[in-house]
């Protein structure tokens, strides 16, 4: 069983603070982590493979050289190998471009059972990158997928999760699956052990000519869609605290409701 | 029409016969032929073992942009109901198309769905783009993506928009993909703009918002977040020309087969994301039985309860109440935080209410930056007074 997993690195958009005087983003000081969505689809691979028993687990990014760091992380978490796309060709990508490097590389390594995504990254929350991907491979796709049962004839079923509950789906091998942690999933660092192991593993660094393909649609000029302005958001009005004891802020609150428009029209 | 098929490759086996969910490929002397109603939707070449099938479309942004024309949606339906936002995309593409001078046009998929049409209609379509098919009933990503995408090709709309619903986000980024053109995810905000489509969504968390725009490519696709596009005054008078589209689904081309589905939601009852009114509980509910007094309040006022994480996590609510980055984006009239400190993965999923009041011991709790009106103090006195006095007034009238 040959896996491919697609990772990210992504500034920690917990920590992105807004100037409340410029209204610009603080970016100074935010750290660059890897995509928490990735880091569970990451164990995942790693947990199916143990469960097969064979084969291998690939983890790729198109990305700056820093994004070498996210990689190593990967690795430590029990990945086999790594692979980073980096040229400034690249460089803008939105998401079909992205997908489209990403295609390339994936072809390159050779034949794969299973491609791994997160859901979406935290960056940008775009959750296109997957089914861009899938469709570019021509292989199917799962998305919202909670959980996964793998049997050694390799057949899959998957929970996937729906705005009502969830579905049951049954898959074959190739597919492409987009990972949504459990609610109780927290990021947690490898063991020191892992991180020196992670060393000494194979990792190749590819650029735009090691891939081939379409140079025309690498980057900003094979990118479809232009982000022509970014500001942030309207600050809301402030916040008006009803100061008062418990049960008369209640009956001030209650007021305030029932002027409200969608009570009114309800 | 550039699809061809490799003579010397084909074996005859019949797969992408089975895949077109148009019928358009038949089996001749041992040899797949296409006929003259291919869409080039691609479902077939995605099939091909042997790769004897090539395709070769001609980019759009190859070709005369001017030739697309109108505004299209894709129709999302629960339980063969139009669901909320599919109303919002209808009158958010009638008020883009009036500004064009263009026609709005839906796309409906499902089973025994032609009673809908009359709906969306009245909401301001132009012409619905119906396909009925038993296995249209439950959403499959590639009988869905290779129908829409045909009838992109085949029709060549403009503009088309996709809700960014669990549906739409699976969909829209596939038909994108094959169509070779861009697509915006999670749009809050659309208009024209020298004649461009306009999209604006929030990023980062939602601490910022870009302005986006799709020039060299057609369609200009989007998704747009439901609750966000004000609903239009429907009207009855209206009527729309229907068109019959027949597909040919064979259930046993699918390569993924929903096995079973499962719903964790009452049937009937008004889903999070459409609903006008939701009073969420966090991890200051401390317990799944405590969550009956928001249950009691949501009954006053026709709400509907929605959770943080922190409260999905410990198992007091499904998953599917679950309101943030990782769970739902709403955006109702009115959203009511209870024991929730408004941390940014919660924030990015309700900042786009019209109005959110907080209940929270902490007068520091980061929820009380983006609320309207708040109270610092215990939600278990705060919440059953609230309600007592709700229920007071509102059955005098
Ligand atoms: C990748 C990722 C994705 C995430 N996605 C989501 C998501 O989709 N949705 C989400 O919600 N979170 C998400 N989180 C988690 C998020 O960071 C917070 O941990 C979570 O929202 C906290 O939930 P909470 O506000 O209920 O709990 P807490 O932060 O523990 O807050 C509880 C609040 O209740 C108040 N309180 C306690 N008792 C009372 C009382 N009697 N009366 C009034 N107030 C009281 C406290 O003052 C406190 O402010 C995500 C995190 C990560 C890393
Ligand atoms: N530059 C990239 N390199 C590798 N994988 C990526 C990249 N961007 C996105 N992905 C994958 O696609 C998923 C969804 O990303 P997005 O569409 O940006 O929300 C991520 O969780 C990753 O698995």
């Amino acid at each position: 069983m040959k896996i491919i997993a697609c990772i990210k690195q992504v500034p920690d958009t917990t920590e992105v603070k807004v100037d409340p005087r410029t209204h610009t983003l603080i970016r100074d000081g935010v750290p660059s982590i890897l995509n928490p969505y990735d880091h569970y689809a990451v164990e995942e691979c790693v947990r199916i493979k143990g469960e097969i028993g064979e084969g291998s687990v690939t983890v790729i990014t198109m990305g700056p050289p820093q994004a070498r760091s996210a990689l190593m992380r990967c690795l430590a978490l029990g990945a086999d190998d790594a692979v980073l796309i980096s040229d400034k060709a690249f460089a803008g990508s939105d998401t079909w471009a992205t997908a489209y490097t990403l295609s390339l590389a994936i072809r390159k390594l050779g034949s794969f059972d299973m491609v791994f995504c997160g859901q979406q990254a935290i960056d940008g929350d775009t959750a296109q990158v997957g089914p861009e991907l899938a469709q570019q491979l021509g292989i199917p796709q799962a998305t919202y997928v909670e959980k996964i049962e793998i049997d050694n004839k390799h057949k899959l079923t998957i929970h996937k999760q729906t705005e009502d509950g969830y579905h049951i789906l049954e898959a074959k091998a190739p597919v492409m699956l987009a990972l949504l942690p459990p609610t109780s999933f927290q990021p947690e660092h490898p063991p020191m052990s892992s991180i020196l192991k992670a060393k000494k593993k194979p990792f190749k660094v590819w650029d735009a000519k090691t891939l081939g393909g379409d140079e025309s649609k690498f980057g900003l000029e094979g990118s479809f869609t232009q982000v022509i302005k970014t500001y942030t958001p309207p600050p809301r009005g402030e916040c008006e605290i009803i100061e008062e004891d418990a049960k008369e802020a209640a009956k001030k609150l209650g007021e305030i409701l029932l002027k409200h428009e969608a009570l009114i029209k309800r | 029409m550039s699809i061809e098929i490799i003579l010397d490759k084909c074996t005859g086996c019949g797969l992408c016969v089975k895949a077109c969910p148009f019928a358009a490929i038949k089996i001749k002397n041992k040899k797949a032929e296409i006929e003259a109603n291919c869409t080039l939707c691609g479902s077939c070449v995605e099939v091909c073992k042997l790769d004897a099938i090539i395709l070769e479309r001609p980019k759009p942004s190859d070709k005369d942009l001017s030739e697309y024309k109108d505004v299209w949606i894709f129709v999302e339906l629960r339980e063969q109901e139009i669901k909320k936002v599919s109303f919002e995309l209808a009158s958010k593409a009638r008020e883009i198309a009036d500004t064009l001078g263009e026609r709005v046009e839906a796309v409906i998929l499902g089973e025994k769905v032609k009673h809908l049409c009359d709906d969306i209609a009245a909401y301001g379509a132009d012409v619905i783009y119906i396909a009925e098919n038993e296995n249209l009933s439950e959403y499959n990503t590639s009988n869905y993506a290779g129908i829409l995408t045909g009838l992109i090709l085949k029709y060549k709309p403009n503009i088309v928009l996709f809700p960014a619903t669990h549906l739409g986000r699976d969909l829209a980024p596939r038909v994108a993909a094959t169509l070779e053109v861009g697509l915006t995810a999670d749009c809050t905000g659309l208009s024209i703009k020298d004649g461009l489509l306009l999209q604006s969504r929030p990023a980062f968390g939602g601490n910022i918002m870009a302005d986006i725009i799709s020039p060299s490519a057609r369609p200009q696709m989007a998704t747009t977040r439901p609750n966000v596009m004000k609903i239009q005054k429907p009207d009855f008078t209206r009527k729309a020309e229907i068109v019959s589209i027949s597909v040919d689904i064979d259930p046993k081309a699918m390569r993924i087969i929903t096995k079973e589905i499962i719903k964790t939601t009452k049937s009937g009852t008004k889903s999070l994301d459409e609903a006008d009114i939701i009073i969420s509980g966090g991890r200051g509910m401390g317990s799944a039985e405590k969550f009956k007094i928001l249950e009691d309040l949501a009954e006053t006022i026709n709400g509907v309860v929605g959770a943080s994480r922190a409260a999905v996590d410990a198992g007091w609510r499904p998953r599917s109440d679950q309101v943030g980055q990782s769970g739902k984006t709403v955006s109702p009239k009115l959203y009511i935080a209870c024991g929730i400190s408004g941390k940014i993965q919660h924030q990015v999923g309700m900042k786009s209410s019209d109005t959110i009041i907080a209940i929270n011991t902490d007068p520091e709790a980061p929820i009380f930056d983006i609320a309207d009106c708040g109270i610092v103090g215990d939600l278990f006195e705060v919440v059953p007074i609230l309600n007592d006095e709700l229920k007071k007034n509102l059955s005098k009238d």
